[in-house]
């Protein structure tokens, strides 16, 4: 047996048919690494189908925090020969071990695997549904991870006050140690888990989506319709648990177009107001977009990406919605997008938008992703005091008051009076004068087009990031693309390659500092998950030089190929 | 032109049924605004797209509150105002044309949760803002702009679309007499839940059918239009249901029960469910 190497950083995953509760699996690893100090991160991948189908989770735990789903396995759980046979080329070449179910597979030739008859295991333990806990035994077992942690964490999960809970509890620690007793007499070991470094702070676990709902629930969210459709629907789920308060609306309606039209009734009543979706219901709900933005109506829209078009990939990975997130509807518009890139943003996000929608009085976007939505991460317990609930001015006296005038010199915008409050007036989806009536006089077209693209510079206070600005290369990043492109500038930074650093939340209005600084580069390389390189298009019709490397696998990068693909790309455009 | 802006450039044509409508409307808003002393400005107005549409820009006296939306959209926009802001009178002034074809497919779920809104259906069957194309309530064989060789659709019965789907407050009216067709409206807003009013209200360029309706003795045309006897029991479902199968165009109060809004279900199940703070939420996720 070859010395143990202790190593910072492990990947997990386990692999099988959707339905065998491999989501779970992950989790568990997840939750019980989390509570050791470890940070964390899942990423599963599954087909469009409840029970059935090709399935993985898995969870990458290290001594640091986690910024991608990594670039191999080091342990791989497959339970049967199908998952075998797709998965086994990630395993990490160099020590990662194979563990398989031995009922349902039957490798080919020699390697670092080896079998294990799970159900029997739990059987033996007196309780069948443990052949998770077997399995994680045994990965615990491979990278010397300390099995009284997980016996702790089953420990915690299962005290629920029933009368079998010692049983259940008993019966899955057995199970944990003979899986640990089979990973012991295989002889194989991945390494050794570096100690942790916990933390000093308080921590939570959580998923991009409730992360989202949570953030935009602690900023005074209101009102939530919404239509089931993955991957967005566990953000209607969360609504309709947790926003059951009163004065509170949640409501499952029967279309996007229903949806969006209800955030804007909604926004225009003086309620903060929010619909999630992905990309076919966000075709539906352009019209209405187009509406919040002539009207100026705040809401705030929330499109979990997924592959497109059409159905396209529905429980897959893909940037491609920016065009139509930016420009969702006919006629001049441009909307404000705000794309978080990590678990911590989504909270941050869900409830900036709704701040801004208050605060420019119109709508904004938020633009999500499968991978992000989807994985849940543990990171800093976000402080709910420090969360701001910034409502809409609404003062106006009845006297004249114009609800569509002009900006004012330094950009104040006129203030939205609420039904039921003095200032009458009508938001109007067809050009309007002061008042909101209709008009068609040029005088008018020209002033409120001004108006609604002038008032986007109120939308200023948005995180970005620039870093080694000396350099006239750098990366540019955006949304869920954002920690596999860190991994990835942080290996080429440390090969020395002379290369910055730029990452926005907002795309639009883009902060003027990152603006700037974006004008003044000879190269931005933009990584994203789309064909047409859409961050880049939109970038150098700006004016801004910026190339993409692209993927569309319907899967998120791998640290190792972006930087490989970014130093080529540096090549290339270094070379024309 | 409005009275409080010489500036707004949309007319009605002379004689257009919506000027009865829009009298009706402002009467009732008027006597619900001080029978419920309610702020005047606590009245919201939701229009779609259409000639109808711009009865939110026309109501004389203090201005409501309103939205001049999309086309075919008024009921979710007005379920947007009416479940978020539940004090608010959340009124929708809409066409045929707007809202039962595009908008069609938001009458049945609107029904089945029974918001309180106020739907004023104006129905002149015919498309009058693009000048002239058949609607769902034309008539079977009707020659218009784009039915040159007469429609070739059943014409809609929106009265028995309505009883079907449950809506829970149905009246069918006309805009020449809107004294009465006031009492109406008024009536549908006092109601607790989804009502609707629907209106003949002709097109004089159009689909002029006042004779029709009325009828002209001159002319040796009998009238469609017939007061519902007042022995209709609106409660009786059946009796709802014969009604509208009827020829013709009734007059009055169709039907009418009381189930629960969708804003008192959502008050019951909050009072019934532990209220969640965001502190809680958010310590549920603590490693």
């Amino acid at each position: 047996m070859n010395q143990k190497i202790i190593s910072n950083d492990f990947v997990i995953r386990f692999a099988g048919e959707g339905g065998q509760g491999l989501v779970t699996s992950a989790d568990a690893a997840a939750k019980a690494a989390s509570r050791s100090g470890y940070y964390c991160q899942t990423f599963s991948t599954f087909p469009s189908q409840i029970m059935g189908g090709p399935a993985s989770s898995q969870v990458r735990i290290s001594t640091t925090q986690v910024l991608s789903s990594g670039d191999f396995v080091d342990v791989l759980v497959v339970l049967n020969q199908y998952a075998f046979d797709n998965h086994i080329q990630d395993l990490n070449q160099e020590n990662g071990v194979c563990i398989y179910n031995a009922q349902d597979c039957v490798p080919s030739g020699e390697g670092n695997y080896f079998g294990i008859d799970a159900d029997k295991l739990a059987k033996e333990s007196g309780n069948t549904r443990a052949a998770n806990m077997v399995i994680l035994g045994a990965v615990a077992k491979l990278i010397d991870f300390k099995l009284e942690s997980i016996e702790s964490f089953i420990k915690d999960r299962f005290s629920r006050g029933r009368p079998g809970d010692e049983e259940i509890i008993k019966s899955n620690i057995i199970a944990l140690s003979s899986g640990a007793k089979v990973a012991e007499k295989s002889g194989f070991n991945v390494g050794s888990l570096a100690p942790s470094k916990p933390p000093k702070h308080d921590q939570i676990i959580i998923s991009g989506n409730a992360a989202l709902s949570l953030g935009a629930t602690s900023a005074g969210l209101d009102s939530y319709y919404g239509y089931p459709i993955s991957p967005a629907t566990t953000i209607l789920v969360w609504m309709e648990q947790n926003l059951v308060q009163k004065d509170k609306f949640v409501f499952q309606v029967s279309s996007e177009i229903e949806a969006i039209n209800n955030v804007i009734g909604a926004g225009f009543s003086g309620k903060k107001a929010m619909t999630a979706t992905a990309g076919p219901g966000l075709s539906l709900m352009s019209e209405g977009i187009g509406l919040a933005w002539m009207a100026e109506i705040p809401c705030v829209i929330v499109d979990v990406q997924r592959g497109g078009p059409a159905t396209g990939l529905p429980t897959k990975s893909e940037q491609s919605d920016l065009f139509a997130c930016m420009f969702p509807a006919h006629g001049d518009v441009r909307l404000p997008i705000l794309a978080p890139g990590t678990v911590e943003e989504c909270f941050i996000i869900g409830g900036l938008a709704l701040n801004w929608a208050e605060r420019y009085q119109g709508p904004v976007i938020i633009m999500s992703e499968f991978s992000l939505a989807d994985r849940s991460e543990n990171i800093k317990k976000p402080i709910l005091s420090n969360v701001i609930d910034e409502r809409r001015n609404s003062k106006s006296s009845d006297n004249g008051f114009k609800r569509y005038q002009s900006l004012g010199k330094n950009g104040e915008l006129s203030a939205m009076p609420i039904p039921g409050n003095q200032a009458a007036y009508v938001a109007n989806g067809s050009e309007h004068d002061e008042i909101g009536d209709t008009t068609h006089l040029p005088k008018h077209h020209i002033r409120l087009t001004e108006r609604r693209f002038g008032k986007l510079s109120l939308l200023n206070d948005a995180h970005f990031e620039i870093e080694n600005t000396s350099s006239e290369i750098v990366i540019m990043p955006w949304g869920s693309s954002k920690g596999v492109a860190r991994e990835a500038y942080e290996k080429l930074i440390s090969d020395n390659l002379n290369i910055g650093w730029i990452y926005s939340i907002c795309l639009n209005p883009l902060p003027k500092e990152v603006l700037n600084e974006l004008r003044l580069k000879k190269i931005v390389i933009v990584p994203e998950l789309n064909y047409q390189g859409q961050w880049s298009s939109i970038m150098r019709m700006d004016g801004i030089n910026a190339v993409s490397v692209t993927q569309y696998t319907g899967l998120p990068f791998k640290p190792s190929e972006l930087a490989e693909k970014i130093r080529e790309k540096i090549k290339q455009t270094m070379e024309v | 032109m409005s009275e409080r802006n010489q500036e707004y450039d949309f007319k009605w044509c002379p004689g257009c049924g919506d000027f009865g409508v829009k009298r009706a409307l402002e009467m009732a808003i008027n006597t619900f605004t001080e029978e419920f002393e309610i702020p005047r400005t606590s009245n919201v107005i939701v229009a779609g797209i259409g000639c109808s549409g711009n009865m939110v820009h026309l109501i004389d006296g203090e201005q409501p509150f309103g939205i001049h939306g999309i086309h075919g959209r008024s009921l979710p926009i007005a379920f947007g105002i009416s479940s978020s802001r539940p004090d608010l009178n959340t009124i929708v002034v809409a066409g045929d044309g707007d809202f039962l074809s595009i908008g069609g497919e938001h009458i049945a779920p609107s029904a089945y949760r029974n918001p309180n809104i106020t739907c004023i259906v104006m129905d002149n069957g015919v498309y009058g803002l693009t000048k002239g194309q058949s609607s769902p309530t034309s008539e079977t064989g009707q020659i218009t702009t784009s039915t040159p060789f007469g429609k070739l659709e059943r014409k809609m019965n929106p009265l028995e679309l309505y009883l079907t789907y449950g809506v829970s407050f149905i009246a069918s009216h006309y805009s020449s007499k809107p004294k009465l067709l006031s009492d109406f409206i008024l009536e549908a807003m006092k109601h607790k839940g989804m009502s609707i009013v629907h209106v003949q209200s002709p097109c004089t360029t159009y689909n002029d059918t006042y004779d029709i309706l009325k009828g002209d003795r001159k002319k040796g045309i009998p009238g469609t239009a017939f007061i519902i006897d007042e022995n209709h029991d609106p409660t009786d479902y059946d009796k709802a249901k014969a009604l509208v199968a009827q020829e013709g165009v009734p007059l009055g109060l169709i039907y009418r029960k009381e189930p629960a809004t969708i804003n008192e279900l959502q008050n019951k199940l909050i009072m019934d469910n532990p209220s969640k703070n965001v502190e809680d939420i958010l310590s549920s996720y603590s490693i």
